[in-house]
């Protein structure tokens, strides 16, 4: 069993190498258009993040960075 | 101008800040291999709901140094207005103002980009220094951007009206993969895990036993691990779709559901309207309670730690000016922006009036950026 997995990584690890990027930069120009960022007004989706995180008990990975303290309650 | 010139504007100026989101946050970005563009942000910001107002400034700026070197400064001000629900009932109603500096720097190293940054954050009652580290890379021929960033807090928590003082140590690591699967699709995965050591309830709040208020008591640790997957889809040039899920769990048993989604479009090459929904729902930490049935070692009655739901839908307007007037700028956008939210908590009891506690709120934001 152990070997099979073995195995079955390493074919997995050679498959992913011979991946090519299959996206080209020249095809990319759709995902540059600002209504594809992210965040489009990183101060105004930081704002609005702080908002939630100081009212909810979750916090963290909202793709805004990491935050510093506040006595926010 | 054309639609496709126009895209390849945009493709052009963009490379750069999304470079730079990936570097400060580990956010999912298209690139890593540019420096920021030079930019200046500046927003008003007014938050209105449960008997708390919210107001104030926020400004952003960014300078580059040749090629390689990019540094940015940071300025927020929280005017705050509160006569919360918790307040009102075991407190007396306050003004403070909150204010928080931050500087960075951006270091581009081949496809790599290095960050280094520090904030702090004060205000009567608490002080708050971080710093922070982080590096973004390209792979796989620009289809994938790896980041990871680390940051540490020192906190120290006060009352107004005695000398008690206590601190936090807080540390916070994030990992981000971005990832191009199609020519319209972006997607995303980030995991956060913070952990704190120190004083981590308010110090002036209280909890109930049998009715009668007692200090509220924390543990003094807290270690959470949130993740988080998004995509954005472009279903047209003019269009573009969002969704994103969090999942979030900590160690004193909150479990947390986050959803979001949003639409963007372009009315026409001037306007982008956007309108978005969002709803999160978690349950209660295990050392919270409405009212205790006796003394127990830590006992919370934090309405963020109890069982609730909360749903908003907002919707943004931003005007691209710079196309418009003659103001020698390459570009400038103003964004109006408002979200309304609606909490409603399951297990938190409003003691004026015996009814389990709900409200809303109105987020209004007014921003302006500039390129230079």
């Amino acid at each position: 069993m152990r070997i099979a997995l073995l195995l079955a990584g390493l074919l997995a690890f050679t498959g992913c190498s011979s991946v090519e990027p299959w996206v080209m930069p020249y095809e990319r120009e759709a995902l540059a258009d600002p209504i594809m960022l992210t965040s489009r007004m990183p101060l105004v989706d930081r704002h609005r993040q702080h908002v939630f995180e100081v009212r909810e008990g979750a916090r963290g990975a909202s793709g805004l960075g990491v935050g510093g303290g506040c006595g926010c309650n | 101008m054309a639609a496709t010139d126009r895209i390849a504007n945009a493709y052009h100026r963009l490379r750069r800040p999304v470079a730079i989101a990936a570097l400060l946050s580990a956010a999912a970005t298209l690139s890593a291999a540019t420096l920021p563009e030079e930019r200046v942000q500046a927003m008003y910001h007014s938050y209105d709901g449960g008997g708390v107002q919210v107001t104030g400034p926020a400004l952003n700026a960014r300078m580059n140094f040749g090629t390689q070197l990019s540094t940015t400064a940071d300025y927020y001000v929280d005017s705050i207005s509160a006569a919360s629900v918790d307040v009102v009932t075991s407190a007396s109603p306050y003004s403070e103002q909150r204010t928080e500096y931050g500087v960075g720097i951006e270091w581009l190293y081949g496809d790599a980009l290095v960050s280094a940054g520090y904030a702090n954050s004060d205000e009567s009652d608490y002080e708050a220094d971080t710093y922070s580290l982080g590096v973004s890379q390209d792979v796989f021929g620009g289809m994938t951007t790896v980041a990871m960033a680390y940051s540490h807090g020192d906190d120290v928590v006060s009352r107004v009206d005695t000398d008690f003082e206590d601190s936090i140590d807080r540390d916070n690591f994030l990992l981000g993969i971005s990832q191009i699967l199609t020519p319209r699709l972006l997607t995303a995965l980030n995991y956060e895990a913070i952990t704190e050591d120190g004083f981590l309830a308010n110090p002036y709040r209280s909890a109930r036993i049998l009715g009668a208020q007692v200090p509220e008591n924390y543990p003094r640790t807290r270690t959470s691990h949130a993740v988080a997957a998004s995509g954005i889809y472009s279903h047209s040039r003019e269009t573009s779709v969002r969704g994103s899920y969090r999942y979030f769990t900590d160690t004193w048993e909150i479990g947390a559901h986050t959803f979001e989604l949003a639409y963007s479009h372009y009315i026409n090459p001037k306007w982008i309207a956007d309108i978005r929904a969002r709803y999160y729902t978690q349950d209660a930490a295990s050392f919270y309670s409405d009212n205790f049935d006796r003394e127990y070692n830590y006992m919370a009655r934090d309405k963020e730690l109890s069982t609730f739901d909360s749903w908003s839908a907002g919707g943004s307007l931003s005007w691209d000016l710079a196309r418009d007037l003659p103001l020698g700028l390459r570009q400038a956008t103003v964004t109006m922006s408002y979200d309304y939210i609606r909490f409603n908590y399951d297990d938190f009891t409003d003691l004026r009036d015996g009814e389990l506690y709900e409200f809303d709120s109105h987020v209004f934001q007014l921003f302006f950026s500039t390129w230079y």
